[in-house]
């Protein structure tokens, strides 16, 4: 029996602790807007951390302010009797440092000018999250997490907690990611960022000090990214060469997929903060945990202590399922315990967040078995 | 459902490491985990058994057997298993050498296509046989390499492949009389604890 987690609250939790960034960066103190789900049980053990991808944030499920609103990105499989099962679980969710949904980053005061930091937010990478997600777990009391999971770069999160802290993390669920970046896949990030800085109204990410947005190139990176979130035959499916609504602006549009992708680019340049998207795809690129292959996945993967869920949607062509099986390869040439499955999809990248029964299936059998693990 | 051989578990050395080719639902693997403490993998395609291994804490990989174990190292495992599968598989040669460069040792289990109702269903009526074994017609079925007890051990010969140990069992996984005396006529299914010749 499933059922929806109603309405949920965030929190904003400071961090006075000043923290020094993989890249040379330093942020005397910072913010986290965190949301969580479900009752920690009395020795703490049974804490997920839920990592989001390029543009979600801390807002996983349940509902903001009423039932009426949309609903967190990964409802479906967080609740009471979903995968992520909110009745044995504590659900831990944040917006990730230099997001741009309430924790510190781009948009917030720089302390030491008294203006928004804007383009001068310091580089963060992967590592940098988890080493903030670390701080955030021992601020709960959570020495450990029963399980860390995530899907696409929320995937990559999952794995560089398994290589960091092995000690912390009970089992990690890895979906639709990869141990790196392919040149292809940095590419379409960087088309994504040269129409945003070429947008006329980017000023050098200094966009603020004019008062405007760049809308237009941050709508593009979107409707960029979007395409390669989708699959071929998912965009067949729902649009074909059908014209566009009639009940939508049309203008200078001749088929339903452009003004689709209009209306995600419009509604994305809407919300989110376009240093943050930069700073964003730039962590999703530097990401390599083997860096530079100057060690093989295999090895880097042979001190952790986690067993590994590996999941993989069929027509997902942004992060392949030739790429989650490397992982998976590494942690069997590694000899640690990993499941994986090749889920059947229809759509592209955009799988991980969408209903599917099969996915469903294997995504909680994996989940309620770390709960059982637990001792119940 | 044919069971798994009352036999295989006497051949598992407790905490090794064991691989199982077509693991189905994970039983065998969890009762081994349970009884002798191994370290399981299980290869399985269908995503619903899938689940059912992760039920029950068995570490599952979803691998076409057909497209080899090039993944895995050279004797990475201490036994590899594979129980009614390998007449299922496209080229059951390169499966059982595959198995004995990933494994130290191995263990098959297959139905016998020798056994006396095949023999009696083929001789008298003309007919493919079809029966409790092999309940699937010719045109439909995914036991695409029949072989005997005899067919078996002409090709481990050619293979380098030592037998240490052979049994048979009925479909229930239960040890028959007549079968262990005359198991190419007698015998349902076929059990072999294989390694490689040194």
């Amino acid at each position: 029996m499933t059922a929806s987690l109603g309405v949920v609250t965030p929190e904003l939790i400071p961090f006075e602790t000043p923290l020094t960034l993989e890249r040379g960066g330093y942020l005397p103190r910072y913010d986290l807007m965190v949301e969580t789900y479900g009752t920690l049980n009395a020795n703490k053990s049974n804490a997920v951390l839920v990592c989001h991808a390029l543009s979600g944030d801390h807002h996983a499920a349940g509902y903001h302010e009423s039932e009426s609103n949309k609903p967190g990105w990964w409802n479906h499989y967080i609740g009471p009797g979903k995968s992520i099962d909110t009745d044995h679980f504590f659900v831990v969710s944040l917006n990730n440092l230099g997001g741009c949904s309430g924790s510190t980053g781009p948009l917030s005061i720089n302390p030491d000018t008294g203006k928004a930091y804007g383009p001068s937010f310091p580089e963060v990478t992967v590592l940098d999250w988890v080493h903030v997600q670390a701080r955030l777990a021992d601020h709960l009391g959570i020495k450990k997490f029963a399980a860390i999971v995530g899907g696409s770069l929320g995937g990559m999160q999952a794995l560089q907690w398994s290589i960091t802290y092995p000690e912390r993390i009970g089992a990690a669920a890895i979906i639709a990611a990869a141990s790196r970046l392919t040149a292809q896949n940095i590419a379409f990030n960087e088309v994504a960022r040269q129409a945003i800085m070429r947008d006329p109204n980017f000023f050098d990410g200094d966009y603020a000090d004019h008062d405007v947005i760049p809308a237009s190139g941050l709508g593009l990176a979107r409707m960029v990214g979007h395409i390669t979130y989708l699959s071929d035959v998912s965009m067949g499916k729902k649009f074909g060469r059908s014209l566009p609504r009639e009940d939508r602006d049309a203008e200078g549009v001749n088929f339903a997929v452009e003004q689709y992708l209009r209306y995600q680019g419009e509604q994305f340049s809407g919300r989110f903060d376009a240093n943050t998207y930069i700073l964003m795809t730039r962590a999703l690129d530097y990401f390599d945990p083997t860096q530079n292959e100057s060690s093989p996945l295999s090895q880097v993967l042979s001190t952790t202590q986690c067993k590994f869920l590996v999941l993989s949607f069929t027509t997902d062509w942004r992060f392949s399922p030739s790429r989650s099986e490397e992982i998976v390869d590494a942690l069997i040439q590694a000899g640690k315990p990993v499941s994986y499955t090749r889920l059947e999809s229809t759509h592209g990248h955009d799988a991980f967040l969408i209903p599917d029964a099969t996915y469903e299936r294997i995504f909680k059998a994996f989940m309620d078995r770390v709960h059982q693990d637990l001792g119940g | 459902m044919i069971s798994h051989s009352y036999r295989i578990p006497d051949w598992i050395a407790k905490n090794s490491r064991v691989l199982d080719l077509g693991c189905g639902d994970g039983r065998l693997l969890a009762q081994l985990v349970e009884t002798h403490a191994i370290d399981a993998l299980g290869l399985e395609l269908d995503p619903d058994k899938i689940a059912t291994c992760l039920e029950l804490g068995v570490s599952v990989i979803q691998q076409d057997l057909n497209r080899g174990l090039s993944n895995f190292n050279d004797q990475q495992f201490d036994t590899v298993i594979m129980t009614q599968t390998l007449q299922a598989i496209r080229r059951p040669d390169l499966a059982l050498a595959e198995m004995l460069r990933v494994g130290r040792e191995a263990i098959v289990t297959f139905p016998n296509f020798a056994y006396i109702r095949n023999r009696v269903q083929l001789g008298l009526s003309g007919h493919m046989p079809v029966n409790p074994q092999l309940p699937n017609p010719w045109y439909d079925t995914p036991n695409i390499h029949l072989s005997t007890f005899r067919d078996f051990e002409e090709l481990c010969q050619t293979l380098s492949i030592r037998i240490l140990d052979k049994d048979t069992s009925n479909l229930s996984g239960k040890r028959t009389w007549l079968g262990t005396v005359w198991p190419n006529l007698f015998g349902e299914v076929a059990v072999y604890r294989l390694t490689k010749e040194s």
